[in-house]
């Protein structure tokens, strides 16, 4: 599926497929064209090529209001002449459903969002929280098939957000409905998502869970997009996808893990090290398994659960690697080697 | 820095107010003279206000005049808004700027070249002159000021609201009704009651376009205010301005209980 | 995978709803659009065709009428009986060309004394107390609601020789005869300001309302004076204002008829008075339309000049 405004492609041959009752979230930085992808699935923008299938059917070409396909909208876009209750009966009011129906199934959206006392409230009288959960209820109501959601989270300040997520979660689980999250925050998606689709200037270029995102990045992009993580590029040896390859780098050949097809043998190539899994040890001295590198460490950040290093290596450059809290520290200064488990470093293309 | 208002803003505020009420509260307190010489106050009496009602011709006038002003702006209004809305969607039709050009234009046009141009339309078609006549011209020129006001009102409502209705399952037409049409009709009344006091106070262009029996009050006002002062044509006044002043405040309260 | 959507790249989308969707785009605007090409874009062609007739004793009091059965004879008879005749009317009697220099003159100096007027108070709005800004807002809006004609008509107590004003200035001894101030440029001037002030002070104020206090603070703090903050920030920012303001006063000014017509007594010409008294008291109707010609000339250049101003200001800083 391809969107262009102008000929500027906003969303490129994006290709996916969503399982039934899962939550996928679309993430990248803002104008990478999630939110576009999100629209199109709405019906907001019309692909300029492509097809979106819901069961079998294709939806290109249906009007917004003819999709069994519901949104939350960032802004949350709660009618704000309509009052709590108003808001959430709107889309089964057009649905032309009997007005019992239509108060039941209400009452029931209201009881999952918790907001059963303030049905009568108007959307300005209402607190940041307590409208996201308007807009969730709202668009949940019409029991569609897939739920959009756009920045769910996004307005609400942070100690909210994490039990809102949590919220979100539950609520996903006891309806089984196919939610698709759209959000520029890589750590609300590995909390939300069963699966997260990273976006990158129009082009969709990783689908998984987050785990495989974290430790099988495919492109350098995804790498840095999940938690911090160091680079170290190079020259690829000979190999292929999911093969341990050598990377020819200025600190020396480095194996690492080859997932995704990083490139042929001779091309450029990125090792990434996520700091928790690179093994600091004091002394200049090597101890066997895997390559390790020597450094001198630069400073150490107590950070509660983790002490974060720094460390110059041979070549000037500074590797970040964490050690446990409660680990003997070691001092600026001192001389230390950083140890690379092959099986822990992705191979990915420059 | 303090927010007391400093004496010279202060002092502006006072003489620009008392430039633009003096006037006006001399014609009100001038009304309830009880002498027929404007100038000299013989004391107060209510006198003008009892014989305007026995002024059989003002009366017609003002009854003119309402079923003018609601006609005209009902229309205007109804165009305005259609008006305003069709510019405000994104999509671009051909003569768009014309459209913008021309829906601007009798805003600050001359009110005589509209008169004129629109009893030289009249006289062309040969339409027999009346009611109906200034109906259409007033309709023409405040259709504008409607489309403006509902314009500023569309222009900061939310898209993201009718998208919302969209994807809850309102066809266009119900998505208008529930909500866009709600959401502007403050706009709209308020485009409607501009038309209307527009229509009402216009001299100018009824001259032109109105026919024999349709007489507006301004005309009428017009025709008494040439031959000078008097103490009748200050009640009638007075009696305006209250009108319009108890409206003005009764529309802001509402409003300002609202925001 | 039997509920889940599915996203492949594939056919093109129809094109179906899309035309349905354009259609509308265009009948919505048909009608007002319409409206307004009958109503005000014809009758100027009308007015145009009229300035080039001659007047006539008949009905309608003009000549020639186009024939519509005629056929091309019945056309070119119409376009040979249309001529200039009004326009050298209009160039050869001094009249008319000190009507339309009295009114330009009245309106340039119309909205200059408006500005010096209207800044200070639309500046003194927009520095006082927010909770009072509204109140303040509907006591300048109140007169824009009230008869345009009764307003006018109140100075007429106030201007006469044994009016308001001649009275006061007698009692405090300032001068010792009455002055005639009504049916002088100076009453047409007073009634103009007075009636146009709030169409001045509203633009402004909605711009000097805006206007972030910090950065006049960030201007004395940089060290400028007052008067230096003031000439440096506040006005060229309230700029948009200003030509807002000069839009709304200056053009509607040139064809001002009331106020010249109460206020200006006989011997004030100015254009919209010309026009009104060519059409109702002479029943020259093609001599009017061909002032109206005039006016539109005059009223064309202003009108260029606010737009480009408006359109470089939307383009960003210069």
């Amino acid at each position: 599926m391809t969107k262009r405004f102008g000929t500027v492609p906003a969303v490129e041959a994006v290709s996916l497929d969503l399982a039934a009752g899962e939550i996928f979230c679309l993430l990248g930085p803002s104008g990478c064209g999630k939110s576009t992808l999100l629209r199109m699935l709405a019906g907001f923008e019309a692909p300029s090529a492509g097809r979106i299938l819901l069961d079998g059917r294709d939806l290109a070409g249906v009007p917004p209001h003819r999709r069994p396909v519901n949104m939350m909208f960032q802004s949350y876009a709660l009618f704000p002449h309509m009052s709590v209750a108003g808001n959430i009966a709107y889309g089964l009011k057009q649905e032309g459903l009997a007005k019992a129906e239509i108060a039941a199934r209400t009452a029931e959206m209201l009881r999952l969002v918790q907001l059963e006392g303030l049905a009568a409230r108007r959307p300005d009288r209402l607190s940041g929280g307590q409208r996201q959960r308007v807009a969730l209820a709202r668009a949940l109501a019409k029991r569609p098939r897939v739920l959009l959601l756009d920045e769910p989270l996004g307005a609400l300040d942070r100690s909210l957000r994490e039990a809102t997520q949590a919220e979100l979660r539950e609520i996903q689980r006891r309806l089984g409905t196919t939610f698709v999250v759209v959000t520029h925050d890589p750590g609300e998606a590995m909390v939300l998502a069963d699966r997260i689709g990273v976006m990158d200037r129009g082009r969709l270029v990783q689908v998984g869970s987050a785990a495989t995102l974290y430790e099988r990045p495919a492109t350098r992009y995804v790498a840095g997009l999940l938690g911090d993580v160091n680079l170290i590029e190079g020259r690829l040896g000979p190999g292929g996808a999911g093969q341990a390859r050598i990377l020819d780098t200025p600190l020396g050949p480095l194996t690492g893990t080859d997932h995704h097809g990083a490139g042929e043998a001779g091309a450029s190539a990125v090792l990434a090290l996520r700091p928790e899994r690179l093994r600091l040890a004091p002394g200049s001295e090597g101890e066997g398994d895997g390559e390790s590198l020597p450094a001198t460490l630069l400073d150490a950040t107590y950070l509660g659960d983790r002490i974060l290093y720094r460390a110059r290596a041979a070549d000037g450059r500074v590797l970040r690697a964490t050690a446990p809290a409660g680990t003997a520290p070691l001092a600026p200064g001192e001389a230390v080697r950083l140890g690379v488990p092959p099986e822990a470093a992705a191979l990915v293309p420059a | 820095m303090s927010t007391r208002l400093h004496p010279l803003a202060l002092a502006a505020l006072a003489l620009g107010f008392a430039f633009l009420y003096g006037p006006i509260l001399v014609l009100v307190v001038y009304s309830f003279n009880a002498s027929r010489l404007v100038t000299v106050w013989g004391g107060f009496s209510t006198r003008w206000y009892a014989s305007l009602a026995a002024d059989g011709a003002l009366v017609t006038a003002t009854l003119v005049t309402l079923k003018v002003a609601f006609a005209s702006a009902s229309l205007a209004t109804v165009l305005g808004t259609l008006a305003a809305l069709a510019l405000d969607r994104r999509g671009r039709f051909p003569g768009r700027t014309l459209f913008t050009g021309l829906l601007v234009a009798p805003m600050v046009m001359p009110e005589v070249i509209i008169g004129l141009s629109l009893l030289l339309l009249f006289v062309a078609l040969g339409v027999d002159r009346g009611l109906w006549t200034i109906v259409a011209a007033h309709a023409t020129f405040t259709l504008c000021f409607v489309a403006v006001v509902v314009q500023a009102r569309l222009a900061t409502l939310d898209r993201s609201l009718l998208e919302a209705a969209a994807d809850l399952g309102a066809p266009p037409a119900r998505v208008f009704l529930t909500v866009t049409l709600p959401l502007i009709l403050p706009a709209v009344i308020a485009g409607f009651l501009l038309a209307f006091t527009l229509s009402m106070d216009d001299l100018v262009i009824a001259s032109f376009v109105s026919g024999p029996g349709a007489t507006t009050l301004p005309m009428r006002l017009y025709s008494q205010v040439r031959l000078g002062v008097s103490p009748e044509i200050n009640a009638i006044s007075t009696l305006l301005i209250a009108t319009v002043s108890l409206g003005v405040l009764a529309a802001s309260l509402l409003t300002a209980r609202r925001g | 995978m039997n509920a889940g959507a599915r996203m492949k790249a594939g056919a093109r989308m129809s094109a179906g709803p899309r035309r349905r969707d354009r259609l509308r785009r265009l009948l919505l605007p048909a009608v007002p659009f319409g409206w307004l090409l009958v109503f005000f874009g014809l009758p100027f062609l009308i007015v145009l065709k009229i300035s080039l007739s001659d007047p006539a004793t008949a009905l309608p009091p003009y000549t020639p009428v186009l024939n519509w059965d005629g056929g091309v004879a019945a056309w070119s008879d119409f376009l040979a009986a249309l001529d200039f005749e009004n326009y050298r009317t209009l160039i050869a009697d001094p009249l008319y060309l000190a009507a339309a220099t009295t009114s330009l003159g009245v309106a340039l100096a119309a909205t200059v004394l408006l500005v010096l007027v209207g800044y200070p108070i639309a500046y003194g709005m927009a520095r006082a107390p927010k909770g009072l800004q509204p109140l303040l807002v509907a006591l300048m809006v109140i007169p824009f609601w009230t008869s345009f004609l009764i307003r006018i008509y109140a100075w007429i107590a106030i201007l006469k020789g044994d009016g308001l004003l001649n009275k006061a200035l007698l009692a405090l001894g300032l001068i010792a005869r009455p002055v005639e101030i009504l049916n002088t440029l100076p009453a047409i001037l007073i009634g103009v300001v007075y009636a146009y002030l709030p169409f001045m002070v509203l633009p402004l104020y909605a711009v000097l309302e805006r206007l972030d206090r910090s950065l006049i603070e960030a201007a004395r703090d940089l060290g400028a004076s007052r008067l230096k903050a003031f000439l440096t920030v506040t006005l060229p920012l309230s700029a948009p204002g200003l030509v807002a303001g000069a839009l709304l006063c200056f053009i509607p000014i040139i064809g001002e008829f009331i106020v010249p017509d109460l206020l200006g007594g006989p011997d004030t010409l100015m254009l919209g008075r010309v026009l009104w008294s060519e059409f109702f008291s002479n029943r020259d109707w093609p001599l009017a339309a061909a002032v109206a010609m005039l006016m539109l000339v005059i009223v064309a250049g202003p009108v260029v000049f606010f737009r480009e101003a408006e359109a470089r200001r939307l383009e960003g800083p210069p």
